[in-house]
């Protein structure tokens, strides 16, 4: 079956493992999304997929052939990088054509014109063929890098966090764009990023890396609803999730150092564990069984972020719209027992069911 | 105690402006964000209250004194940079103490109050750490150290948390809020990410082009934007804004939609307008309301999950895009068709000749 | 204690973005920074100044003391910079004289008949003069290109051992040339590179190539991967990269390293001075040599030196522009 994967990939620099055995694959059409902090091994990961770095052990399979003796060029892959990606002594058009004019191609200049016109417009950026690249903004600059990229009709394209350097309105525009894009090219796209609000919305599946080792694999609902450890959890989702030390007693989750139980769940609990609540799991009411102080309020105008204290513990929690509280107000509020999340100490989710 | 005066401030490039004439008061104590995309004006505007930049018309006063001309280190203002600037060959306690150093301060007094910032940003376990060293939160916080241990008038912030992974900027938001309530200081925020500017500000400045295009609250700028720009740039995703024309009490929208405008609109509507009819209907994502009785309908175009929610991508016609805020469980495959109302508190009207708002507020 | 407090520019200043140098005070400032730094040059250019006016002035005018500011030009010193010249009887004068009057007479010969000689011939000036062109040139050319292909495997290769590969190169200038003078004039007798050109451009080639290996890397340094290696992921071979994608950006970075081996290789005087006698001595120590010929012929040996700044100068002012980019380090960022 064609498909695209890394089996057991190792790479050591000599300060750090960038990669440790680290294995995923994903399939034709697919937009597979590695989500990770700065220094996790994203960026090494792609190069060792384009060939720009040699994995110490370790296959690399793209469209089922293995390709450690390729060379960048034989791969036929595209990266886009995060930015120098356009050359800039060159106008766009010519940036455009230079794939297509390496002498692997040999491309006809007529050829050329046709496909560099053609990405363009896939682009919007047809009115932009004459200019230097010197004088595009940001975000028409990023859209040249992607139309570079899309002209040679790779197998695969590598990203690495295209986005990461464009303004936060920016991103979300361009994000919508390169989804559509991808969609409907059909393109298997690697997508590299620490921005877990780009993972859900444009991902099919999401692979987690930390310092060098996948930590999980799935969809974004999986990810977000089933994360595997504390790290996935914190990770995915604005704002963080609350992670409260809590012990269990008889029939009961008792949260340490505060009033808030609990019905325990039918998991094998330990004696000390990890109760994962997510904000917006934290429901302020005027019925509500726990109470807690206001500590700091947070307006986004769609939802209200309030920063709660009950005593030493700092919980987040997410309302619609505006909140009526106030700093300093006390609120009460319930918790939603049916997404609890329960993690070990050594940070991994608990899954097994008490016997 | 700072409280600082923009009056007529303007920047100019021959004939270019960087920052159209600019009148703003910041009260003491206040945590004013200047907001805007790249190029709108709002660093330059940030540089020239610090003096890093020469204005070219109008005045600046702190707390009513003049500072238009001063010296950038005489106006009492501490500058916090994106990219931290900090003294790579000194040591955290070093950079820290930098500034005191400058002024002259006495060694013993120079002690007290960087461990006194110190304790505050929680980074005593740093003082002898190289900043090149450093993770990027922790060299933020020390570049707040560097700006707090001064004392200064007002504090001046140009995107600090720009160089941070998305989940750092989220804990560093707070804690610079954190700090801001504690120390009461005049903060004014440069950044050109809004959800930002909503969580921090106690006022919001939206620029765009070298102009201002509203001043107000965060509830202000999203619950009332001033005009279109502030109404797509506020929000993620922005406010939905549609074309349509105005008859007898209802405005039709291209590919068949028809919306019927709430009755406490209907006056002010058609005497704002004048004699047109073309209108922009506009309503943020969690203004609507999947419903199977919904007054407009749609197709599903795409769907994104943010986690907590999703947002509908519907299509109204062929070009016509809105975005409806939904929860997690319904699940809407490419092409299902869906109806919507829009929640008639949270509608909103702008002219499309002029892309101001039609006034909410009760003649 | 507010320096600058209300008192600012009356009119609006469109240009001036930096506090400093906005005010009255600061403009004079500037004003005072910009007379001292023509004084300063005034007097660095002095001797060349001096040069050059010698190079004019008769051979009496130049031994002068004090010194003559006002004199009559003469061409007196080029003639006896780039002619040959014997004395001769006062019947030969005699005979050039009458041929002077009758127009027959070239202005050299006519100058060089002032002083009673007659022109035997030219000097070797013009072609000591030629080997310094072609021995600079040639060794610079060979220094930066091959600096080039190093430079840029140092930057983007990893290798064993780099930094120290780097510092063996840069070390070999920290020697002081006269030092090994004497076993490379040994070593060249030997290997018969005694008094040829390719002897002086190999020799010239290495001392340059440890200066233009560090210049050149740091400009290419400078030049961010991602470029090649966007080329390298679109098909290109790593030399087409280099050629097409790095070398359009590094040319004032290659500019500055040019202007700075030429100027080593133009000036050298050690080496040349030991290893060259006749066939490939340069100009340096032709115009050096030329003393001592029946007294030291001032006029003559500014006159020399005159003509050999001129090629440099030319130069360097053709590559003005990327010679001021080139030293302070500025390439172009995105």
């Amino acid at each position: 079956m064609s498909q695209f994967e890394l089996q057991h990939v190792t790479k050591r620099f000599p300060t750090v493992t960038a990669l440790d055995d680290v294995s995923f694959s994903f399939r034709h059409g697919e937009f597979f999304v590695l989500l990770g902090p700065t220094g996790a091994g994203k960026t090494t990961t792609l190069r060792v997929i384009a060939g720009l770095e040699h994995q110490d052990s370790g296959t690399v399979i793209l469209d089922g052939q293995r390709v450690e003796t390729h060379t960048p060029a034989e791969r036929d892959v595209a990266f886009v990088f995060q930015q120098y990606s356009l050359y800039p002594t060159m106008t766009v058009y010519d940036n455009l054509a230079f794939p297509l004019r390496s002498p692997l191609r040999k491309t006809p200049e007529p050829e050329i014109k046709v496909k560099v016109e053609e990405a363009a417009e896939k682009l919007r950026i047809t009115q932009l063929l004459k200019r230097k690249t010197a004088q595009l903004s940001g975000g028409e600059m990023q859209r040249v890098a992607i139309g570079r990229a899309i002209v040679r009709n790779p197998r695969l394209f590598l990203m690495d966090e295209p986005l990461s350097n464009l303004d936060a309105k920016l991103r979300e525009a361009l994000r919508v764009e390169l989804k559509h894009l991808q969609k409907t090219q059909g393109s298997t796209t690697l997508f590299v990023t620490h921005d877990q609000v780009e993972a859900l919305t444009m991902a099919d599946r999401i692979a987690v890396l930390n310092e060098g080792k996948i930590v999980q694999q799935g969809t974004p609902d999986e990810i977000y609803d089933l994360p595997a450890t504390t790290f996935v959890a914190q990770l995915v989702g604005s704002p963080k999730i609350n992670l409260l030390p809590a012990a269990r007693t008889d029939g009961a989750v008792h949260v340490k150092d505060s009033k808030i139980t609990v019905p325990a769940p039918r998991l094998a609990l330990p004696d000390s564990f990890l109760l994962g609540i997510r904000p917006e799991d934290i429901r302020p009411s005027p019925q509500g069984s726990f109470r807690a102080q206001v500590k700091l309020i947070e307006p986004l105008g769609v939802e209200t972020i309030l920063h709660l204290q009950d005593g030493e513990l700092t919980m987040l929690c997410l309302v619609p719209g505006m909140a009526p509280q106030k700093v300093g107000d006390t609120v009460t509020f319930d918790i939603v027992k049916e997404k609890l999340h329960f993690f070990g100490q050594d940070r991994a989710r608990i899954a097994a069911e008490r016997r | 105690m700072a409280t600082i005066e923009l009056k007529g401030v303007e920047k100019k490039f021959g004939d270019m402006f960087a920052v159209k004439p600019l009148d703003l008061t910041i009260k003491d104590g206040e945590f004013v964000v200047l907001l805007g995309p790249s190029g709108c004006g709002k660093t330059t505007t940030l540089r020239m209250i610090s003096g890093l930049e020469t204005v070219t018309a109008g005045k600046i006063l702190l707390n009513g004194k003049e500072v238009t001309w001063r010296h950038p280190s005489e106006r009492d203002m501490a500058f916090v940079f994106q990219f931290y600037a900090l003294y790579t060959h000194l040591s955290v306690r070093q950079n820290i103490a930098f500034p005191l150093q400058a002024q002259g301060v006495k060694k013993e007094e120079i002690d007290r109050r960087v461990k006194e910032v110190v304790d505050i940003l929680r980074i005593p376990h740093l003082l002898r750490a190289r900043p090149g060293k450093l993770a990027g939160g922790d060299q933020q916080r020390v570049a707040l150290a560097r700006a707090l241990v001064r004392k200064p008038a007002a504090f001046l912030m140009d995107e600090p948390l720009g160089a941070l992974d998305a989940e750092l900027r989220e804990s560093m938001r707070a804690e610079i809020k954190n700090l801001h309530v504690a120390q009461h200081a005049t903060t004014v925020y440069v950044t050109h990410d809004q959800v930002e500017a909503m969580a921090m500000g106690d006022r919001i400045v939206v620029m765009s082009r070298a102009e201002v295009q509203q001043v107000g609250t965060p509830i202000d700028v999203y619950y009332n934007p001033a005009n279109i720009f502030v109404a797509r740039f506020i929000g993620s995703p922005g406010m939905n804004l549609v074309k349509g024309q105005l008859a007898g009490g209802s405005v039709s929208l291209h590919g068949g939609n028809r919306y019927t405008v709430p009755p406490a609109w209907t006056d002010r509507l058609g005497a704002a307008l004048g004699g047109t009819t073309e209108v922009i209907l506009g309503f943020r994502p969690e203004a609507a309301q999947v419903s199977a009785q919904g007054a407009l309908a749609g197709e599903v175009y795409a769907t994104d999950m943010y986690g907590g929610h999703t947002v509908l991508h519907v299509n109204l016609n062929e070009d016509e895009i809105v975005h409806v805020r939904s929860d997690r469980q319904s699940s809407y495959p490419m092409g299902t068709k869906v109806r919507f109302d829009i929640d008639p508190a949270m509608v909103r009207f702008f002219d499309p000749r002029t892309e101001h708002a039609v006034s909410s507020e009760a003649t | 204690m507010p320096r600058f407090e209300e008192r600012g520019p009356r009119i609006a200043v469109s240009q001036a973005t930096r506090v400093d140098k906005v005010h009255p005070r600061a403009k004079a400032l500037r004003v005072l920074v910009a007379l001292v730094s023509v004084l300063v040059a005034l007097i660095m250019l002095l001797p060349v100044g001096v040069m050059v006016i010698s190079a004019m002035k008769t051979r009496s005018d130049v031994m002068s003391s004090p010194p003559k500011v006002l004199f009559k030009p003469t061409l007196e010193g080029f003639v006896l910079l780039l002619t040959d010249r014997a004395v001769v009887s006062q019947a030969r004068q005699d005979e050039l004289r009458e041929e002077a009057n009758n127009g027959k007479l070239g202005l050299f010969a006519r100058i060089a008949l002032d002083t009673g000689m007659e022109i035997t011939g030219p000097s070797n000036y013009v072609a000591r003069l030629r080997n310094s062109v072609i021995i600079a040139g040639t060794s610079t050319v060979t220094s930066v290109l091959l600096g080039l292909f190093a430079a840029y495997a140092f930057s983007r290769f990893a290798m064993k051992g780099k930094n120290d590969l780097l510092f063996f190169i840069l070390s070999t200038r920290m020697l002081p040339a006269v030092v090994v003078t004497i076993p490379l004039f040994l070593m060249y007798r030997q290997l018969g590179l005694h008094d040829k050109h390719l002897g002086m451009i190999i020799l010239y080639t290495v001392f340059n190539l440890s200066f233009s290996v560090w210049l050149l890397k740091g400009f290419i340094d400078e030049i961010p991967r991602e470029y090649e290696e966007a080329a390298l992921v679109d098909g290109y071979t790593r030399m087409q990269a280099f050629f097409r994608i790095v070398l359009p950006q590094a040319v004032s970075g290659i500019a500055a390293t040019v202007v700075f081996c030429l100027i080593f290789a133009w000036n050298e005087f050690a080496f040349a001075l030991m290893l060259t006698s006749q066939r490939a001595r340069t100009a340096p120590v032709g115009i050096a040599t030329m003393m001592g010929r029946g007294g030291i012929e001032w006029s003559a040996i500014a006159a020399g030196a005159v003509g050999f700044l001129i090629p440099v100068v030319i130069i360097t002012f053709a590559l003005r522009k990327y010679l001021l980019r080139g030293i302070t380090f500025g390439a172009i960022r995105g």
